[in-house]
């Protein structure tokens, strides 16, 4: 492997572990020399990679949306899927990540939205989490143009989606639902469409 | 170059306002261009032929101009279709223009009967049953009007036997192989997102919200300027995509979006790649551009 290589293979590790490490104990208490000592190097080392937690922090903000992007990226470019699927799909998707990689949802509900104050300059409003919302972009316009969607403004749509998924799997992560948040994908994919539809 | 050796230029009217006869006048080379052309007749010129000795159809013809657009049965001049005249001579002539959008594809006369007409060789974008016959000779000058410096360009290139580049509508690439975004004084509020907030004023973009469709039209406009100064974007006035074979559009001054998203995407832009660049544009808010250009003293 290149130098190079080696060097994004090393910067995604560090991701990994600071993003399990600011979902569980928060921006606050995570602290750099923590996240260098559970990647068992130095935090003088660390700082070669990213020179402050803010740009960290960033940076994590970044991969959590390119993963989930990816994914919903996936269910947009299958053209034939009506709407109500697709949103069937996005709800599966996101409940998956919340359940399978707790820390991806929990780091934006948890530091992402929490610290607003880190998430400025090059990472103000949506620049850090394009990808995810270019495709939720994507999504909203292909399903108006099919006739699924009802045309309205975008954040009032996007709102309405992605308030009502955070909502629940914050709810999960506190422990408080009856039921898995599996056994919700149907009803919740469900309303969404019923409130969304033309 | 000799009077005997100066090609033959018919210009031939059909269903038209005049727009692009009184555009071209105001080529500043028109009399100097003219020149070296005989001018076999032109509908506002003095020429040696009348009207009435064209239809007869036996006049030389290097050149055939067209402009307004064609019914096949029902548009006669002088008691002859001229839909037939004009096939007659497009068979002689050695280069076709049609110049202005309603010769070529149709235009606004289009919309009073789609039905029965059209261009001389395209119904809007739909090639009809005469364009393989005439293709090869066939130079598209759409536009409404089409630009003096368009049909002076093509003429000029006729006379210096230039090659002409054309795109799959026949129109010529040096003129529509830009768009009339390209060199818009505006350019910066359309990278950054930035609306105009009224018609004629110095700031903002008119394609967020007033319908501007220079994006998605194919004309050098805003390369070379009207009348050498302006243009309508530069003035406020929102693109009409004049030159597309969709012209006129409805619903001007309005920009289709779908949840506040353009619906149509800039030529040759995928969605996904627009909205990402759109997305983190938006998310800047640059103070220059959202305050006016020149504060005036009240």
């Amino acid at each position: 492997m290149s130098q190079d290589g080696k060097r994004v293979q090393k910067k995604e590790s560090i991701i990994k572990v600071a993003l399990t490490l600011f979902s569980v104990y928060g921006f606050h208490k995570t602290t750099i020399p923590n996240i260098a000592k559970r990647l068992g190097m130095s935090s003088g080392n660390l700082y070669n990679y990213f020179p402050s937690k803010e740009i960290l922090a960033q940076e994590i903000i970044k991969y959590t949306s390119e993963v989930l992007g990816a994914e919903i990226r996936k269910i947009n470019q299958q053209k034939k899927l009506s709407t109500d699927k697709k949103i069937h799909k996005i709800v599966e998707v996101y409940f998956k990540m919340a359940v399978e990689k707790p820390e991806m949802i929990e780091y934006f509900l948890r530091v992402y939205l929490s610290h607003r104050e880190v998430f400025v300059g090059e990472c103000q409003r949506m620049v850090c989490v394009a990808s995810f919302i270019t495709e939720i972009m994507i999504f909203f316009s292909d399903g108006v143009e099919s006739g699924d969607l009802r045309d309205q403004d975008f954040f009032s749509a996007f709102g309405l989606f992605m308030g009502y998924l955070g909502g629940m799997a914050f709810l999960n992560g506190e422990a408080m639902l009856p039921h898995s948040l599996k056994e919700y994908t149907d009803d919740i994919s469900q309303n969404i469409y019923n409130a969304l539809k033309t | 170059m000799s009077k005997l050796s100066k090609p033959t230029l018919l210009w031939l009217q059909s269903i038209t306002c005049n727009g692009n006869t009184h555009s071209f006048f105001s080529h500043p080379d028109f009399v100097a261009l003219m020149q070296k052309f005989e001018i076999i007749h032109h509908p506002i010129l003095n020429t040696k032929y009348t009207l009435e000795d064209v239809v007869k159809g036996n006049l030389a013809c290097d050149v055939l101009v067209l402009e307004g657009a064609f019914k096949k049965n029902g548009m006669k001049k002088m008691n002859k279709e001229i839909y037939t005249v004009a096939k007659n001579y497009a068979k002689k002539a050695k280069h076709i223009i049609t110049a202005g959008s309603c010769a070529t594809f149709g235009g606004m006369f289009r919309q009073y009967d789609t039905q029965s007409i059209g261009g001389f060789c395209f119904d809007d974008e739909v090639p009809n049953e005469i364009y393989k016959l005439f293709k090869k000779k066939l130079i598209s000058i759409p536009g409404c009007p089409a630009h003096p410096r368009w049909i002076g360009s093509v003429l000029s290139m006729i006379l210096t036997h230039r090659q002409i580049p054309l795109d799959e509508l026949n129109r010529p690439l040096e003129i529509y192989g830009y768009n009339a975004h390209v060199g818009c004084s505006r350019s910066e509020y359309y990278e950054w997102k930035i609306d105009a907030s009224k018609y004629g004023h110095k700031e903002g973009c008119l394609f967020y919200e007033h319908g501007c469709q220079a994006p998605f039209t194919h004309a050098n406009c805003n390369k070379i300027l009207w009348n050498e100064v302006s243009s309508k974007t530069r003035v406020g006035t929102p693109c009409f995509g004049c030159t597309e074979p969709t012209f006129p559009k409805k619903n001007l001054w309005h920009t289709t979006t779908l949840m506040g998203m353009p619906a149509n995407m800039p030529i040759g832009i995928p969605k996904r790649a627009y909205l990402t660049i759109a997305g983190i544009a938006k998310s800047f808010t640059i103070k220059r551009l959202n305050e006016p250009i020149i504060k005036y003293k009240k």
